[in-house]
């Protein structure tokens, strides 16, 4: 919502709008902000982009957007306690760490005095956690990842329709060479932040990693999930499939499905097809290493999918049947006839079984990176809040101590210190700053009763009234965390 | 349409904030209780309506400065006339070069006139302008990354040292450059006179033709940049350690030039995780004054 002091002044041009929110009179281009870095445009509309930010509740409850106020006279109705919660982002850290945290906010809510001691962290002990949904293979487990050149971080296990990378941690930071602690931590400053970043796995992809976004393996966006493993995918669509194709076979590196074989076929009554499957075979129809891992069918490194079979039965097999070949993304598909020869001859794929493609395609969630940054809160911060650290950990512990990062709710770890995790996608742009040391900054919360928080040793002589705040800081206009590709 | 300037106490109840538009200001001065009330009554009133009186000349401030003549009325679009007035008969260069270290300069000028003050300081966004009294001195921290808070050193200036004004620029700040510095701090007796060495500076760090770097016209980014076609950095893949030398030496070379010529102090410049300092007094104060390396081993 754009109040009237920030009206937007069409200037001719569709894509570039004229904020007259100051004498400067910026125009201003689709996605870029004023001379100010306070306004910007945001799809041709004028939006507030401040440092200092205060989140409604409603914002990381899912809720709807938060208005803000433009100029310098506060209304007073937007923030309505209890709704608002205030950040770290923007709170700056200072030195040493016995320094109480730049703002340790006190609110009523629900007539409990509340503290939130807001800091931004300075995590030397931190990486992310990176999902990538993909079939394809990006390279061997504990393989190393690469940025520039230089090691960030391991390929770990691979998930369901997908391959999970761990990057950064201390000895990455801390324990290489100066260019790898650098490169480390711009990397995972970048990552965290939502930008897009370049990794190459030895012995595997070249992989473009963004949260939120499809990974780019090799220069190629992926677009889908995979529906299932090609043993799940049989069991889908087998009723689909019957009476229109004697075979079909979804290619997978993982568990290769053969529709004759499997238990789905055979409740269908559908006849052995005479087919030789390369690979070891697990159970009824259904296969492991048809194939070497890569990017081609299935996350095979095959291109034609024929090469995972072995020459038909003769005594099973009779010439014209039928055989549908397809990968567990619907990506790659074709549609074969048996010659004279029992030599399978591809021909063009008769409609019902294409729309049967589809329909998988139809199926697979969007691919995409999902970055989950991991720190962990060690004394120095802690001291930031209170006299005696090990309380605050014990108060989280005890479910006392809300744990937030940049108001987005984080996963802590059951065990020692504070280690939590949060997904990057639900903090605002450029939450995540460095330290050359290196080590990232990043912003958390700590919310209790304010009796809690003295019983803890807080600070009490640093305790302020919200209302304190409002007067220099900006909400922020910002869109729901739900959306996962908001951001550029 | 009604536009309030921002004019406030910041959290710590110590310094002042004064944002008006692009301008964003925080404060600090030393001195008697009274006096620094009067010093931030000063500020508040000199800033009342500044923004207003640039805006009213900035076709003018946005062209290239004439080196013989200077069209500006305003005291503060004349400071930065002034400023890069050296530079201009060898590089293309506009008084927006200077605005941010004339507007430091000015507001601090107004608080050190009308109260007796021990130091002061007036911070435009990294751009600032310094006041210091017998004794007295300053710990400046130097980002290497406006674009991300890293402290890459810190430097102290003492009052007597000549240095009142401190500066950075770079291509990952909010104005544009034609060179490829991750960022260039520099030193000099006024804080206009370092807001356009630094953008001189930061220009000449550079590769030029190199294929890591790409650049694109000014106006592509910003319709209205004072920069028209000009090319400037948008990104710069790694370079090689050869590179990152070349690139600073350049860059050196050009402060080196300026500070025989009297015009900064010292001047340290970054790229890509290297630093090459140009100074006649040591800037490095060394990273161990500040325990950053204590305090993340958290």
């Amino acid at each position: 919502m754009l109040t009237d002091t920030t009206a937007v002044t069409a200037a001719g041009n569709a894509d570039k709008i004229r904020c007259d929110a100051c004498p400067v009179m910026c125009y201003i281009k689709p996605g870029a902000a004023g001379a100010c870095d306070r306004y910007a445009n945001h799809d041709g509309e004028l939006v507030r982009v401040d440092p200092h930010i205060v989140l409604e509740r409603t914002v990381s409850h899912g809720g709807r957007l938060v208005p803000f106020q433009a100029g310098g006279d506060w209304d007073g109705k937007i923030v309505h306690e209890p709704s608002v919660f205030v950040t770290a982002i923007g709170a700056g850290t200072t030195y040493p760490d016995y320094k109480p945290a730049p703002f340790i906010v006190s609110s009523e809510v629900d007539g409990v005095d509340m503290v939130t001691v807001v800091t931004e962290g300075i995590f030397s002990y931190c990486g992310v956690k990176v999902k990538i949904d993909t079939d394809r293979h990006l390279g061997p487990e504990t393989a190393t990842v690469r940025v520039q050149g230089e090691a960030v971080g391991h390929v770990t296990t691979g998930e369901y329709g997908s391959q999970m990378l761990s990057l950064g941690g201390v000895h990455h930071l801390t324990g290489g060479s100066k260019k790898e602690g650098r490169v480390t931590c711009d990397a995972l400053m970048d990552l965290s932040n939502c930008k897009p970043v370049e990794m190459t796995i030895d012995g595997g992809a070249t992989v473009v990693v963004q949260a939120g976004r499809p990974p780019i393996v090799n220069g190629v966006a992926e677009e889908r999930m995979r529906v299932g493993c090609g043993s799940a995918t049989i069991g889908m669509f087998a009723k689909q499939w019957h009476g229109k194709v004697d075979e079909v076979v979804v290619v997978d590196d993982h568990i290769t499905g053969v529709l004759s074989e499997h238990q789905a076929g055979k409740l269908l009554d559908i006849g052995d097809s005479g087919i030789k499957m390369k690979g070891r075979r697990s159970t009824p129809g259904r296969y492991f290493q048809v194939a070497e891992p890569g990017t081609g069918w299935g996350g095979t490194k095959i291109s034609d999918p024929l090469s995972v079979l072995g020459p038909f039965d003769p005594k099973t097999a009779r010439p014209g049947m039928t055989m549908l070949m397809v990968s567990t993304t619907g990506e790659h598909a074709a549609y074969y006839q048996l010659d004279a020869a029992l030599q399978p001859i591809e021909q063009e794929m008769p409609a019902d079984l294409r729309a049967s493609v589809e329909r998988i395609q139809e199926n697979c969630e969007p691919a995409l990176c999902t970055v989950l940054f991991m720190g962990g809160a060690g004394g120095s911060l802690r001291a930031g809040v209170t006299d005696n650290p090990v309380r605050l950990t014990r108060s989280v512990k005890e479910a006392l101590t809300r744990v937030t990062s940049g108001g987005a709710p984080v996963y802590v770890w059951p065990g020692g210190g504070i280690t939590f995790m949060v997904d990057v996608t639900r903090l605002p742009a450029g939450a995540f700053g460095y330290v050359p040391t290196p080590a990232l900054v990043a912003p958390i919360e700590f919310t209790m009763r304010l009796s809690d928080y003295a019983a803890l040793g807080g600070h009490m002589d640093y305790v302020r009234p919200l209302a304190s705040l409002k007067d220099n800081t900006e909400i922020r206009h910002m869109s729901a965390p739900s959306d996962p590709g908001r951001r550029p | 349409m009604s536009r309030v300037p921002q004019i406030g106490l910041l959290a710590d109840g110590r310094r002042l904030h004064l944002q008006d538009g692009p301008i964003d200001l925080i404060v600090e001065a030393r001195g008697s209780e009274t006096a620094v009330a009067a010093a931030y009554q000063a500020a508040a009133r000199r800033f009342a309506g500044l923004l207003d009186e640039l805006c009213a000349e900035l076709p003018l401030l946005r062209a290239a400065a004439d080196p013989a003549h200077c069209p500006l009325r305003g005291m503060v679009a004349r400071r930065m006339h002034a400023a890069v007035v050296p530079f201009a008969r060898e590089h293309f260069i506009t008084p927006m070069a200077a605005v941010a270290g004339a507007v430091a300069e000015e507001i601090l000028g107004a608080m050190v006139q009308s109260a007796v003050l021990t130091r002061a300081y007036v911070n435009n966004g990294g751009d600032i302008a310094l006041y210091l009294q017998g004794g007295e001195h300053f710990t400046v921290g130097l980002i290497d990354r406006p674009d991300a808070c890293g402290l890459m050193r810190t430097t102290i200036i003492g009052s007597g040292d000549p240095s009142r004004g401190i500066a950075t620029s770079g291509r990952h700040g909010r104005s544009f450059s034609l060179g490829i510095a991750d960022a260039v701090t520099v030193l000099a007796p006024t804080a206009s006179q370092a807001d356009a060495a630094a953008t001189i500076i930061a220009n000449a760090v550079d590769l030029p033709e190199h294929p890591a770097v790409s650049r694109c016209p000014a106006h592509d980014l910003q319709p209205d940049s004072d920069l028209g076609a000009r090319l400037v950095t948008r990104d710069v893949a790694a370079l090689s350690d050869r590179d990152i030398a070349a690139g600073l030496a350049a860059g050196a070379a050009c402060a080196h030039h300026l500070a025989m010529k009297g015009l900064i102090d010292g001047a340290a410049l970054r790229l890509q995780g290297e630093t090459a300092v140009v100074a006649l007094k040591d800037l490095d104060a060394a990273a161990p004054r500040r325990p950053i390396e204590r305090t993340v081993h958290a």
